[in-house]
């Protein structure tokens, strides 16, 4: 080059050498930074990976409820004795209460006593009502211990032995259409997730393929002045990671601010009946840790998805020009 | 250098658009590639680029057979040589200097070890104080300059260059043809593509005539 320097054809065409101004001292990025399809791909996986966190917390909250009724339900079983001529019900009631006490996996047992069991008719005999004057049943709760529950068939066999008009209910029926019913919702849920990330990876594919079609004359040039494939990929490659990172962390920012409300508003607005609606049913609106990670993994997820999408679709764009007829 | 025997081209099942084409490129050599808009000028060029496949016939490129050339193969004898092109394809983001500099950039050259050169090789097109200037800014003939220092920025073995001329006026025209056999005294081998007879006039060298998908040589 310095030969050619020194040997400079044509003074009209060098003029002012004098003027020289030093070249940027930061260097421009070969995939331009700003641009309307980059935006508008930075948009789409926001939405698309804020879509897809709302939806995996609201499964994960669904799971969570659905363990949570099953397992509250599952924790008692009640033992009812119905009344029966000559029976002491005080003492058929602490019969049951000692023989329950005395399996293992058995926790506790109380009776209900005359007012509760008086509070639990309300609804239907209305109040002041005299126990005495009906034949009622009367209820032990028994608190299990979920990791270790009693043999309920001996305990059945061992009650009726001495209290033939007692029956045990270990709540089996109710766990059983519950367990069912959580496992429809969560499946529901699933679904309902697999479509939403189905929809995430097309739109996200497609709009990368959009961005990098309209980057299409970079590839070219750096093609022509030879820059080896792997190059190129790596170059678009590492664009779209992090135009991925800024629209996924955005997308997953927005939906872990919407869940965190959603507790927030929960927990300030405890103790009250829209609350307590709520609360029965999803808990405290929390999505626990496990919810977080999913939020995390989704963003990555999307991130890769999009860095890899790129690669593919700039080398399938180099494997492609050679078959690219002439523009005249 | 560069040879074609009876190479031919067609897109997909349309007609042939080259036919028979046999010629070489020796080393050094100065000549023109000529005829009317449509008549695969540049798809010549592209052939001679290895940015095309032709669908018969040889092509030798430095010795290696383009048949057998594998695509990792191809960036490594295309820094061999330089092309410009008639639109320019100059990166708009990137200033005139960045542009020059694509070919070194994407070898993962640091860039204080080819600052120097680039420098040297604007400030010899004409080019020294439009450095940090971006191509939307420049002018038809300073576009064309920095596309030409682009290709020549590696000291290629060969120039191809399409339509050199064809956005400049008559007198820039003529400092460019110069630049080009300043070039070629250097040793670069120069194909200019042209359909610009007064251009052609100016020098005596070997003209390469297409038409009608045959090319004529007239040494």
């Amino acid at each position: 080059m310095t030969e050619r320097a020194g040997t400079a054809v044509d003074a009209a065409v060098a003029p002012s050498l004098e003027a020289v101004s030093p070249p940027p001292r930061r260097t421009t990025s070969i995939v331009p930074e700003r641009s309307v399809a980059g935006s508008a791909l930075v948009l789409v996986i926001a939405i698309m990976t804020f879509l897809s966190c709302l939806t995996l917390g609201a499964v994960t909250l669904v799971r969570e409820a659905a363990y949570t009724w099953q397992t509250q339900i599952a924790r008692e079983a009640t033992i009812q004795i119905k009344p029966a001529d000559g029976l002491d019900m005080d003492a058929a009631l602490e019969t049951a209460v000692r023989l329950a006490s005395g399996f293992a996996g058995v926790k506790a047992a109380r009776i209900v006593d005359r007012a509760a069991t008086a509070r639990l008719l309300e609804p239907w005999l209305g109040s002041g009502l005299d126990l005495d004057e009906l034949p009622v049943p009367r209820l032990v709760i028994v608190t299990i211990d979920q990791d270790n529950p009693p043999d309920f068939a001996a305990m059945r066999a061992m009650l009726t032995a001495e209290l033939p008009s007692a029956s045990v209910d270990d709540h089996r029926t109710w766990v059983d259409r519950l367990v069912a019913m959580a496992r429809t919702t969560v499946s529901i849920g699933a679904a309902v997730l697999a479509l939403m990330l189905a929809a995430t990876v097309l739109s996200v594919v497609f709009a990368t393929r959009g961005a990098i079609a309209g980057n299409g004359h970079i590839i070219e040039v750096l093609n022509f002045v030879g820059a080896d494939a792997r190059f190129i990929a790596a170059e678009f490659r590492r664009h779209f990671l992090v135009t991925a990172v800024k629209g996924a962390a955005a997308g997953g920012f927005a939906a872990v601010l919407v869940f965190a409300g959603f507790a927030w508003w929960s927990s300030s607005n405890m103790a009250t009946p829209e609350a307590d609606q709520a609360t029965a049913l999803f808990g405290n609106f929390a999505i626990g840790p496990a919810g977080y990670a999913g939020v995390a993994l989704v963003v990555l997820a999307v991130a890769a998805l999009t860095a890899a999408t790129s690669h593919i679709t700039v080398l399938k764009y180099l494997a492609n020009i050679e078959q690219r007829p002439v523009e005249h | 250098m560069i040879r074609f025997e009876n190479v031919g081209l067609r897109y997909g099942m349309g007609p042939e658009i080259l036919r028979d084409i046999s010629f070489q490129v020796p080393q050094g050599s100065f000549q023109f590639l000529s005829g009317p808009s449509g008549a695969g000028k540049t798809t010549l060029l592209r052939l001679l680029f290895l940015s095309l496949k032709p669908t018969r016939g040889l092509i030798t490129v430095f010795g290696k057979d383009r048949a057998r050339v594998s695509r990792k193969e191809l960036p490594l004898l295309r820094r061999r040589m330089g092309v410009v092109f008639q639109d320019f394809r100059l990166l708009d983001h990137m200033t005139t200097y960045e542009n020059v500099a694509l070919p070194l950039r994407v070898r993962g050259r640091d860039e204080a070890s080819y600052r120097g050169d680039v420098h040297e090789l604007l400030k010899w097109v004409g080019l020294g104080d439009r450095m940090n200037a971006l191509p939307p800014v420049l002018s038809g003939g300073e576009k064309q300059r920095a596309a030409i220092a682009r290709a020549l920025i590696e000291q290629p073995e060969i120039l191809l260059a399409d339509e050199p001329t064809g956005n400049v006026d008559p007198p820039l025209a003529r400092r460019l043809l110069r630049l080009f056999l300043e070039l070629n005294r250097l040793g670069t081998a120069v194909v200019i593509a042209t359909h610009d007879l007064s251009l052609m006039e100016q020098v005596d060298a070997r003209r390469m005539i297409l038409s009608g998908g045959r090319l004529e040589i007239h040494d």
